[in-house]
């Protein structure tokens, strides 16, 4: 059962809302901000869940303020956005390449990013905003150049697929004779890198994911009403008036930009934009991009594996990615499963 | 003048070029049927006249205007296609497939009327598939799924619908059901159809108005009873036959030649 509900006013303006969704969303938004005030929490120097409620909105004392607002804060908040990011650029992937491996983990993305990053630090010994740019500069040139190389009278979301999995070959080849050429530090800089972190990041961090997050994700939604059509074939959405290239290459683009400024802010973390998005889809039982719940299970995914990293093998002893690897790989091991089962591989 | 017609297109994918310097006019309120062998063509000149295919050279024209330089929404609340290829997504019921139909007539902060509703029940209705709607488009039968689209294209709402091989696929009940429900919405509700067909008594049968292509060009057209003989049929699709009359209808019937007649002409002119 479908449980869709339109609300109109007497000017003739209407606005449809999936009710199972709408609640789905609220939940996991629930989940994310918990998770956020439990891992605000925790660290050598624990607070209590009421005083890091108390101290957010500016009642609590000095020390604890410190540690939250500068300390904590911003590692929460980076990893949020660097989820949600992930989790909207996957979603966008996904639906766009018609594909729920079309992730930008399995596109080369993430790799083009990681080349931009060692790039900085074997050949240049770059700064730490050097690192950052150059995996967002990666990032970017790996997207342009896949869509560049699918391209043949519009990009299909099979052939852009299969160009993903070989530009993500080639790089990752680059990526080895880079690690090959460093120093035993360059190396073990380029390894924790590349591995995902969000240890040490702080407000130079959030404030540029926020502002991406701020102009793109409105110019998503905007246009997920073209998207949500395009999942029944270029044909019947361009029969419905989706200008299909125009829409497809506009949501890459933003897909490509999120996940780049998500890698180059907290490094490849894995898996979180191939899942978010299957899980959201399980959870609101609706068809279409559910680009929103995907955006906000991102979120609650990477801060959740952020949690657990630390509770379970103490503060920054494992980075986020790790994490975020090991559910990744369970969930697509059983995601195999079940679609074998279905009989759709 | 005619709502939509084709004026000296050349239709090409790539370099290979599929038909040249052709014109077509689709007549208003008509039943159009395109027909022809093979890779003739049909198929590229109803992509054409939905701007699915950019001609390489001359134009396709919806109410007088080129359809490219139109508004993609403008065209789409005028003409409607029912493509070859359509994929329903996954846990999608036929209500809501149906009422995706309605995406060129709303926006951001339109985005579901009482009309959408209104206009969703009907064309379920027309199409016979209203006592489905909750059921998941993945479950319907084959004939059911087509019913489905049609509906779809029908709570479009445009005066002109293309129909690309409506009937492929599906079982000979299912195929008259198919081309009886568009006789209806032709005579019922004077919408303007064009559909590619491949069966040519289906085509003679249930057409207003015959085309017939053969590598790009057009060699006949008319109403069948005018155009359809066997020296046509021999001409487009290169097979003898008799052209007798429907005992139901009274519109042409093709019947092929037995092969062993048709294996002694082929000997005699051999000889």
């Amino acid at each position: 059962m479908r449980t869709t509900r339109a609300i109109r006013t007497p000017g003739g303006l209407s606005v449809r809302l999936d009710v199972r969704a709408t609640v789905v969303i609220a939940l996991i938004l629930l989940a994310a901000l918990t998770a956020s005030v439990v891992l605000i929490g925790t660290g050598d120097f624990p607070i209590p869940a009421g005083d890091v409620l108390k101290t957010l909105v500016g009642n609590g004392n000095a020390g604890q303020e410190f540690i939250v607002n500068e300390l904590r804060l911003p590692r929460v908040l980076v990893g949020l956005l660097v989820g949600a990011s992930l989790g909207l650029g996957g979603a966008l992937f996904q639906a766009v390449s018609r594909n729920p491996l079309g992730s930008p983990d399995v596109l080369g993305l993430s790799q083009g990013a990681t080349a931009g990053a060692l790039t900085m630090i074997v050949l240049f010994s770059g700064s730490a905003a050097q690192i950052t740019l150059g995996a967002l500069v990666g990032g970017l040139v790996t997207g342009l150049a896949i869509y560049l190389l699918a391209w043949r009278q519009g990009v299909h979301g099979y052939r852009l697929v299969l160009v993903g999995i070989g530009v993500s070959a080639i790089v990752t080849a680059v990526n080895g004779y880079l690690l090959t050429r460093s120093t035993l530090t360059e190396a073990a800089q380029a390894v924790v890198w590349m591995t995902g972190s969000l240890s040490g990041r702080d407000w130079a961090q959030v404030w540029p994911l926020l502002w991406l997050c701020a102009v793109l994700v409105p110019l998503v939604l905007v246009n997920a009403r073209g998207l949500r059509m395009m999942e029944m074939g270029d044909d019947v959405s361009h029969a419905l008036g989706v200008r299909v290239e125009r829409v497809r290459l506009l949501l890459l683009v933003a897909a490509v930009l999120l996940t780049a400024a998500a890698t180059a802010a907290a490094g490849p973390v894995s898996f979180v934009a191939l899942t978010a998005p299957q899980l959201a889809r399980r959870l609101t039982r609706s068809p279409g991009p559910n680009l929103l719940p995907s955006l906000c299970m991102g979120a609650t995914l990477l801060v959740t594996a952020d949690w657990v990293s630390q509770k379970v093998f103490g503060a920054d002893q494992l980075p986020v990615g790790v994490v975020t690897g090991v559910l990744g790989g369970v969930y697509l091991l059983w995601l195999l499963v079940t679609e074998r089962r279905a009989g759709r591989i | 003048m005619n709502r939509l017609s084709a004026d000296t297109v050349t239709l090409a994918y790539d370099q290979r070029v599929i038909a040249e310097q052709l014109s077509v006019e689709i007549p208003d309120h008509s039943f159009t049927v395109i027909v022809g062998p093979n890779a003739c063509g049909k198929s590229t000149l109803l992509r054409a006249l939905s701007r699915m295919l950019k001609p390489s050279q001359g134009k396709v024209l919806l109410d007088g205007q080129v359809i490219q330089s139109m508004p993609a929404k403008k065209v789409a609340r005028t003409l409607g296609l029912l493509p070859q290829s359509s994929i329903a997504p996954d846990g999608i019921t036929v209500a809501d497939l149906v009422g995706r139909g309605r995406y060129p007539h709303q926006g951001i902060l339109r985005q579901w009327s009482t009309e959408d509703e209104r206009v969703v029940q009907e064309s379920m209705r027309q199409t016979g598939v209203a006592e489905l709607a909750e059921r998941y488009v993945d479950e319907l039968s084959g004939g059911q799924r087509q019913r489905v689209w049609i509906a779809m294209a029908l709570a479009q709402q445009t005066p002109l619908l293309l129909l690309d091989e409506p009937t492929t696929y599906l079982d000979i009940q299912h195929q008259i059901d198919v081309l009886d429900l568009c006789a209806e919405l032709h005579e019922e509700q004077g919408r303007t159809l064009v559909a590619v067909l491949h069966d040519l008594n289906h085509a003679a049968r249930y057409a207003t108005h015959l085309i017939a292509l053969k590598s790009g060009r057009i060699i006949a057209e008319g109403a069948p009873n005018d155009i359809v003989t066997a020296e046509l049929v021999e001409e487009v699709f290169g097979l003898r036959c008799q052209v007798i009359d429907d005992p139901e209808t009274g519109t042409p019937l093709v019947v092929p030649a037995a092969r062993k007649a048709r294996a002694r002409v082929v000997a005699t002119e051999a000889s």
